[in-house]
């Protein structure tokens, strides 16, 4: 460690909640955020959906809404823009948000960037920012938050975090780990359908379908277009690793849980009033039969549990 | 339009040259590039001679450098391009947006191509990388349909490249963790997925298991042939159905679109398949030119090109609309 004489206590984490990756009934979705907005304990909240365009009329009504709820509670909006775009409509919608200027955008992907410019953005997890060159190339645009790819090891967000100082890197570090995104819709083929038929079938699972190994081990999710895990990543035993790299923000990614526990959870560990492995445990019973996961964090397999005395 | 051929040896190169290739595109013997295999890619010394090799018979090398950037080792990469303009290469294939800045900077001459890796699938996109780092050419994902390609090539301000045959990503490219998820290795981070160090073959009972890391991704019955544990064309179980979730264990075939793609104005049709010997390389080179010099879709030679395939099958990929 670069810095191991600094005290970790310092710098305070701010927590985000990402974007809801799964399709929620309208009701729920709005229900979800009102919550948030009232009792939940996070500085900023980033909505929108960012995995199927197909999805995007759902929460289009109770966008503006949601947003202007959430900013009177004190938590800083961000609007999120799709991960994959390809066909018109998308590029439209990318380009409307760009447009609007009442919140900061997240970019899913860069076609947003030169619309945007000179005004500052955030960078959502499915943008390849994999070192402080990348993160100072998007910093020069505009970028003054990112929330860097969930596959990047500590020793890596710590160098970039060293290298970009005038970035605020935020980790993923609650949820089940966006991995993939296709063209194909897994989900809807699953249910028989195909991407163009797909009647919103994903709706119908609103924590994805789990797809297990032939020998029976939780391993993947479908999520439409989008394969996240079957594991719930959670970087709870490696907040003061994170803090001590030089991290600003940790990420919790709404899970059909009690988000508004889960975040409480993390503050608490991140200022010290609760042990991690406490915290931990809660996080069983708010969030049962899904398997932890933080293996990523220490260069390892996703999949993997690294236990807080393995952690390097 | 340019046919881009694979090379992963000096030997393969050659071949690949000396059978009708255009242009080859092959990479450094290390993480920089994406097909990171044992045995596989080349020395300085050997790009410096295959370089005057395709150049003295009009050929193009093109060097991938399209991994990302290990933060803290940013010179292995960045030594790559120096490298690769220094030995010559006609044009440098770039993921990182880090690395495409370093090289628009310190190589402004060095022609510059957007390598699939990058996940550009839209025009506004590619059109800020080129404005921005002065990108040639981009190679676009495997996401689109043809009258996607066509509308986005008519749009973008630099040539487009396609693949048209050799493996499929099922996910779109540059933005998969599922080979790190199982293993700890990511395409990404290090040009491997679902690499073959963690690749093992169990028998249990009658049936065949193929293993990535601690995962099963297939089990073969007696008679069935093995295939490789790629994890996006694996069998799983969701809901107590068994099944090829993501996609079968099929590879690309758009050789029937040539035509399309050429009235598209495509500048470049790009063979996947840098792990693949002269043999592979020799067919399909020879079966896309017949059917470009003979403007025919039809297929003499399309059964033996599909027994060259993974699984011995093939689709069109999302250049069909219907795939998604």
């Amino acid at each position: 460690m670069t810095d191991a004489g600094a005290d970790p206590g310092a710098g305070r984490l701010t927590l985000t909640l990402g974007p809801v990756l799964f399709l929620w009934s309208e009701e729920r979705w709005r229900d979800f955020y009102f919550r948030i907005a009232d009792e939940a304990d996070l500085d900023a909240v980033v909505i929108g959906e960012t995995v199927c365009s197909k999805r995007e009329h759902f929460h289009a009504r109770a966008m503006d809404e949601v947003a202007e709820r959430l900013t009177r509670a004190g938590k800083t909006v961000r609007l999120a823009s799709l991960a994959l775009v390809t066909a018109p409509r998308e590029r439209k919608s990318v380009q409307r948000l760009a447009a609007q200027e009442r919140f900061a955008v997240e970019i899913g992907e860069l076609s947003a960037v030169p619309r945007l410019r000179g005004r500052p953005f955030a960078v959502g997890p499915m943008v390849n920012v994999y070192n402080a060159a990348t993160a100072e190339v998007l910093a020069k645009l505009g970028a003054t938050t990112i929330c860097l790819p969930p596959e990047l090891p500590l020793a890596s967000l710590e160098r970039i975090c060293a290298q970009a100082p005038r970035v605020g890197i935020e980790v993923f570090a609650f949820g089940k780990v966006p991995l993939a995104i296709s063209a194909r819709c897994a989900h809807a083929r699953f249910r028989g359908l195909t991407k163009d038929t797909c009647q919103f079938i994903c709706g119908e699972d609103p924590d994805g379908v789990a797809v297990d190994t032939l020998d029976g081990q939780r391993f993947l999710a479908l999520n439409g277009v989008q394969t996240v895990s079957g594991t719930c990543h959670v970087a709870l035993d490696d907040i003061d690793g994170l803090r001590r790299a030089g991290v600003r923000g940790l990420r919790l990614s709404p899970q059909s849980c009690d988000m508004v526990a889960v975040a409480q959870i993390f503050r608490a560990v991140s200022e010290r009033r609760l042990e991690a492995a406490v915290g931990r445990r809660r996080l069983a019973e708010i969030y049962p039969d899904v398997p932890f996961s933080n293996g990523f964090l220490h260069g390892r397999p996703g999949r993997e549990l690294v236990a807080a005395g393995q952690a390097q | 339009m340019q046919l881009i051929c694979p090379a992963g040896t000096p030997a393969a190169l050659r071949d690949a040259v000396d059978l009708g290739a255009d242009a080859v595109y092959c990479g450094f013997r290390d993480e920089t590039n994406a097909r990171n295999f044992p045995g596989l890619n080349f020395s300085r010394e050997e790009l410096e001679r295959e370089i005057a090799y395709a150049h003295s018979r009009q050929v193009h090398v093109l060097v991938a450098i399209n991994t990302f950037m290990r933060a803290g080792s940013e010179a292995l990469w960045e030594r790559a391009v120096d490298d690769a303009v220094r030995l010559g290469a006609d044009a440098l294939i770039l993921a990182d947006l880090g690395l495409i800045a370093y090289t628009a900077e310190r190589h402004p001459q060095a022609r510059r191509h957007l390598s699939v890796q990058a996940g550009a699938a839209n025009a506004d996109h590619i059109g800020f990388l080129v404005e921005a780092f002065g990108i040639k050419r981009a190679v676009l994902p495997r996401v689109l349909s043809l009258t996607e390609v066509a509308a986005l090539t008519r749009e973008v301000p630099c040539e487009t490249e396609v693949f048209v045959f050799g493996g499929l990503c099922v996910m779109e490219e540059g933005r998969c963790s599922l080979s790190s998820y199982a293993t700890g290795l990511s395409p990404n981070m290090h040009g491997v997925c679902s690499p073959a160090s963690h690749v093992r073959y169990r028998k249990d009972g009658e049936a065949m298991v193929s293993m990535l890391g601690d995962f099963t991704i297939n089990r073969f019955g007696a008679g069935e042939a093995a295939g490789y544990p790629t994890i996006c064309k694996g069998r799983f179980t969701a809901e107590g159905r068994d099944g090829y979730v993501f996609e079968d264990p099929v590879s690309l075939d758009a050789l029937a679109h040539l035509d399309t793609l050429h009235k598209a104005g495509v500048s470049a049709l790009k063979i996947e398949g840098r792990q693949r010997g002269r043999a592979y390389v020799a067919q399909v080179v020879k079966e896309i030119r017949r059917r470009l010099q003979s403007g025919s879709g039809a297929a003499d030679g399309a059964e033996a090109l599909r027994r060259m395939s993974e699984g011995q099958r093939t689709t069109e990929g999302s250049y069909d609309r219907r795939w998604r």
